[in-house]
């Protein structure tokens, strides 16, 4: 496969290795960790998929998101949202704001991955 | 005076002190002009007794309409509604409330012991619920737990998944497993400290309101220590073991004190005894006398010592929003504890007009309403100047008059809460009361 992905989270450690999984499944990765400026950050890297965290410096995920989904450019850019908030009221929330899918952490690798594939392999 | 316990209902009032002076119940009731057994089922609470009947009751008896309809009555029957109310059970016999409260006052205390029991530990299950949702040092301990063992995961599922990987990013990902391990432990033991610690606020079951009126309560709501001419701070009245037990309830308490003292420093007590004897209960010619600000006035009415010779006074306090943050009870008006309170209660009428004072007569329902003397005010404050908000404190003082009075005063209807009010045609009706079928909201 292969892709660019703009993965937003704060985590490094959680950086390190999602990037790790998608470079080795051939997939280019940028990372970017500020709320404040992740949606420049988007409309600068132009990715085919925005892994999304929602708990960020200054921002939140649910925010950026908003944002993207009333740009022309953006909107129906695939994202995946990672919280670490699993309750029904998150993934409703997700929903209303246009998140193509939500996933919970502690989520897999493999998980991740399928995700990816499905939403951005084409 | 009338052996009997507080508890007791007007019906049981009339038989107690019938059969204190040995009267029998055929005599009593030919002077009344009634029939025995129609004076039997009052005795027995299963008839309701008012004006006439009830004056003619107490000649009867040689006493007065108070001696026999006053008491703990009303508090215990508003309170069984109340649970009733909260239960939402559409079959209780609401309308035999009275009867129930007055036959079996003990199962009737057990009843209103139990629901405001439920509603404690309704309480405390909020605040728990609150606390897991809302807590941010909590809702950060639990997302940080999360996030490293997401981390972890993630990488170790890396270096288990069969695949090979390069050694330079085994040892990095090692690396990372065991930054993250130790984070992981220093954050469960974080979550651990503080949830052995506890909530005091969980542990009290009280609100901040309920301890101060706990401890005020204990007080006949009456401090005499800041009543002093040079008064101790008020910090050293909340040492003791009978101190407010959460952090909230102590700074709640704390800032009623400090404004109690500025107030008998205002108005000292001395003084506002010798203008209460001079003037009468008259707020407005006490303001002027002290040079005083209406609701400081009302305030220190409401909290003269027990012993003085001064009718019973109760007090509420609104802000902006209409919540009661302040209340002393007082028999004959019944304060609602929780939710909203009459809005046509004079407290809130002057919220519309700050700065008017009003004096009104007002009657809440029930089998012998009382009429109450009140005495409201709204006043805004700018602590922050023009560009800041403009705070509002309404305050109501509270007069029960004497039922028994030569002069009984044209009274305006007002209720408790819409919830536990009979009042069906009220225009100020937010929501259908237990005692009528549901009603569209009038507006």
């Amino acid at each position: 496969m292969s892709g660019h992905v703009l993965l937003i989270e704060d985590e490094p450690n959680i950086i390190e290795a999602i990037r790790f999984i998608l470079s080795r499944d051939g997939w280019t990765v940028d990372t970017h960790s500020d709320g404040s400026t992740a949606v420049d950050e988007v409309l600068r890297r132009n990715p085919d998929l925005v892994i999304l965290d929602v708990m960020l410096p200054n921002r939140s995920g649910y925010d950026i998101l908003s944002d993207l989904r009333a740009s022309d450019t953006t909107r129906d850019l695939p994202v995946l949202m990672l919280t670490a908030r699993g309750q029904k009221k998150d993934k409703e929330m997700a929903e209303r704001v246009g998140a193509s899918r939500f996933m919970t952490k502690p989520f897999s690798n493999a998980e991740v991955l399928a995700s990816v594939r499905e939403l951005a392999g084409g | 005076m009338l052996a009997l316990s507080r508890q007791a209902l007007t019906g049981s009032r009339i038989r107690a002190r019938r059969l204190d002076l040995d009267l029998r119940q055929a005599d009593v009731a030919r002077s009344c002009g009634i029939s025995p057994a129609y004076l039997n089922l009052i005795e027995h609470n299963r008839r309701r007794i008012g004006g006439k009947l009830l004056g003619d009751l107490a000649r009867a008896l040689e006493t007065d309409i108070g001696a026999l309809s006053e008491g703990a009555e009303v508090a215990l029957v508003g309170a069984l509604r109340a649970a009733a109310d909260a239960a939402r059970d559409a079959s209780v016999e609401l309308d035999r409330t009275e009867e129930f409260a007055g036959r079996f006052p003990g199962w009737a205390a057990l009843v209103d012991e139990q629901s405001r029991r439920i509603a404690t530990l309704e309480r405390t299950a909020a605040i728990l619920s609150d606390r897991l949702s809302h807590d941010p040092d909590l809702s950060a301990s639990l997302h940080d737990v999360i996030t490293t063992v997401t981390a972890i995961n993630a990488t170790s599922s890396i270096l288990t998944g069969g695949e090979d990987v390069d050694p330079e990013w085994q040892a990095r990902f090692q690396r990372n497993i065991h930054e993250d391990s130790e984070r992981l432990a220093e954050a469960s033991q974080h979550l651990v400290r503080y949830l052995d610690a506890g909530d005091p606020s969980v542990q009290s079951n009280r609100t901040p309101q309920e301890e101060l009126e706990r401890w005020l309560a204990a007080r006949s709501f009456h401090v005499a220590e800041l009543e002093r001419a040079i008064a101790p701070d008020p910090e050293g009245l909340l040492k003791g073991s009978d101190a407010p037990a959460t952090p909230a309830a102590w700074a709640f308490t704390h800032a009623y004190l400090t404004r109690y003292r500025a107030d008998a420093e205002r108005v000292p007590l001395g003084a506002l005894l010798e203008a209460l004897e001079a003037f009468g209960p008259d707020p407005l010619r006490l303001a002027e006398a002290f040079r005083s600000d209406l609701p400081t006035v009302l305030r220190r009415m409401a909290c003269l010592p027990p012993e003085v010779d001064a009718p019973p006074m109760g007090i509420a306090v609104c802000d902006g929003s209409g919540s009661l943050v302040f209340r002393k009870p007082v028999e004959g008006f019944a304060l609602p504890r929780f939710g909203a309170a009459c809005p046509l209660w004079p407290l809130y009428q002057v919220l519309g007009r700050p700065m008017v004072p009003r004096r009104d007569v007002v009657a809440q329902p029930g089998r012998l309403p009382r009429a109450c003397l009140t005495y409201a005010i709204a006043q805004p404050a700018q602590a922050d100047g023009f560009d800041g908000p403009s705070i509002i404190e309404a305050t109501m003082l509270i007069l029960p008059q004497d039922p028994s009075g030569s002069d009984p005063q044209p009274s305006q209807p007002v209720g408790t809460t819409c919830r536990v009010c009979p009042r069906r045609t009220c225009r100020a009706r937010s929501e259908p009361s237990i005692f009528e079928d549901p009603v569209a909201p009038q507006a």
